[in-house]
């Protein structure tokens, strides 16, 4: 009947989705009206097991929050104790930090192109994208022993050192990553079918996204300048970052933004090889976490934000997470409205949801 | 031998992994391991597959969702759990909204055990699970009886 309303439950389980996301979509006809999420599904209750926990253990749980950025979450985690008390990290430390964490930018954002790709029924680029991820996995391997979750971070510097030679490895991989996004890059930019997806969908205003709250990509493509790592944590202090920005707002502009940062991170790795300070890469920190702290981190989908809490005990009072993905929710819901229930896969992973970050 | 074994169909579900596990899953598709060799294809309807792989453990909100998955699969089907949190809850089995492994809601035939477990892993879990799915047809096949494991979720809930 032509103006009735309906509603679609969109997930959990989708083929276009690697997590369970639901979307309640409500069409007319084929347009969607109004979106409604339903989480829950990965919800298992991270931040009452960490009070559970001890604050040591604690790094291998955060990890785990969320699989594709678990450098990063650590990271954010191990700051924030180290705030807490006191403690210098060495500055070997903290250019490894920043290797690590430009890896699994790299690995992340690769993960990403491909499950976009996927999402507009682009397998081969899909394929490409992920071969590609391959060598970042493998050099990530090769430095810790893990080609995800690879646990390098604890409180007062890093686990494991790497050595020239690996660093030498670590070079060859990222160029030969840029070589592979020399061939990917005009493809998302100028292929005409690309663009027909692409193009216009799921614009939003940069008011809209100032105004939700959006982080990371997703602000950045609406030309807010934001970046959490120029605030200096880690080695970001010595390596300068700059927020890449495109102005559109839409897809297009999204994949433009994770394109762009690639190359960024490509070249931040090499700095930090060329700069790596020679030292120590921990120091033993001693005593229990007392005092509350706010620690920020910049994820590969936008700013972190870790609140812990500690009460002089070895065990947490509180641990809370704010995750990119559900700061970037808000601006996803505006997205949608007006949108073809064919896009919204497509505009859905643009934002490159992490659910997993999400419910926790 | 038969098409199963020769070409199983595979549906993923995500139930409360931390996304480190479907990854990895996901990572078998692509060129470097490439799991169509094996003549494995991943589908996105359970009705059109015959093993079932999940990873991560069981919560309360997903557990219908699981079982509603599992029971639209057509017999002789089989199941592969990934990860630690798949066989025990892993790291996460402390937790108040978590069940379990996926064993305590579905019979599960393979556990790949690691967190996550690497690529190769995850393959050879599903080539054995491909390899059980024969020995459950010729079963039916010699008369033995089918049951259902689990009963269908009933009716889906209101929106």
């Amino acid at each position: 009947m032509p103006g009735s309303k309906s509603i679609i439950p969109f997930g959990p389980q989708h083929p276009v989705f690697p997590e369970p996301l639901q979307l309640r979509l409500m069409l007319e006809d084929e347009k969607v009206v109004e979106a409604l999420p339903a989480i829950g599904y990965v919800h298992r209750g991270i931040e009452k097991l960490a009070e559970k926990k001890e604050y040591t253990q604690n790094i291998f749980l955060v990890e785990r929050i969320c699989g594709i950025c678990s450098f990063m979450h650590a990271l954010a985690y191990c700051q924030g104790i180290e705030m807490l008390m006191n403690v210098t990290v060495p500055d070997r430390a903290r250019y490894l930090r920043v290797i690590w964490s430009e890896l699994h930018r790299l690995h992340s954002h690769l993960l990403w192109l491909g499950l976009l790709a996927d999402s507009f029924g682009f397998e081969s680029l899909f394929m490409q994208a992920w071969r590609s991820r391959e060598a970042v996995l493998d050099i990530m391997e090769a430095t810790t022993g893990g080609r995800i979750i690879i646990s390098t971070c604890i409180v007062g510097g890093v686990r494991r050192d790497i050595s020239e030679e690996l660093m030498a490895e670590v070079l060859k991989t990222v160029d030969a990553l840029e070589r592979d996004l020399e061939i990917v890059r005009p493809v998302v930019f100028d292929d005409y079918s690309v663009k027909q997806r692409l193009v216009g969908t799921g614009r939003i205003t940069s008011e809209q996204a100032y105004d939700l709250g959006s982080v990371g990509p997703v602000a950045r493509a609406c030309g807010i300048a934001r970046d959490f790592r120029e605030t200096g944590y880690a080695a970001y202090k010595e390596i300068k970052v700059t927020p890449i920005t495109e102005t559109g707002g839409d897809a297009y502009a999204r994949a433009r933004v994770r394109i762009r940062e690639m190359y960024q991170s490509i070249d931040i790795v090499r700095q930090a090889v060329r700069d790596i300070p020679v030292g120590d890469i921990a120091v033993s920190a001693r005593g229990n976490p007392e005092g509350e702290v706010i620690s920020r981190v910049e994820q590969p989908r936008g700013e972190v934000i870790y609140y812990i809490k500690g009460d002089g005990t070895k065990n947490l009072e509180r641990l809370r997470v704010r995750t990119p993905t559900f700061a970037n929710m808000a601006p996803l819901l505006a997205m949608l409205p007006g949108c073809e229930l064919a896009n919204v896969p497509v505009i859905v992973l643009s934002i490159d949801p992490c659910i997993s970050c999400t419910e926790r | 031998m038969n098409c199963r074994e020769k070409s199983p169909w595979i549906v993923h579900f995500n139930c409360n992994s931390c996304n480190g596990c479907d990854i990895e899953f996901l990572a078998c598709l692509t060129p470097i391991y490439d799991v169509e060799r094996f003549g494995i294809v991943h589908v996105g309807n359970p009705k059109h597959a015959d093993i079932l792989v999940v990873s991560g453990a069981v919560n309360y909100r997903n557990v219908r969702v699981l079982k509603n998955v599992y029971a639209q699969m057509p017999s002789p089907k089989a199941v592969v759990a990934l990860g630690a949190c798949g066989a025990t809850g892993g790291i996460m089995a402390d937790c108040y909204n978590v069940l379990g492994g996926v064993n305590q809601v579905i019979p599960v035939d393979v556990f790949v055990p690691g967190c996550p477990p690497r690529p190769e892993a995850i393959m050879d879990g599903i080539l054995q699970a491909a390899g059980l799915l024969n020995v459950r047809q010729e079963d039916r096949n010699a008369g033995a009886e089918v049951r259902l494991t689990i009963q269908p979720a009933g009716e889906p809930e209101k929106v």
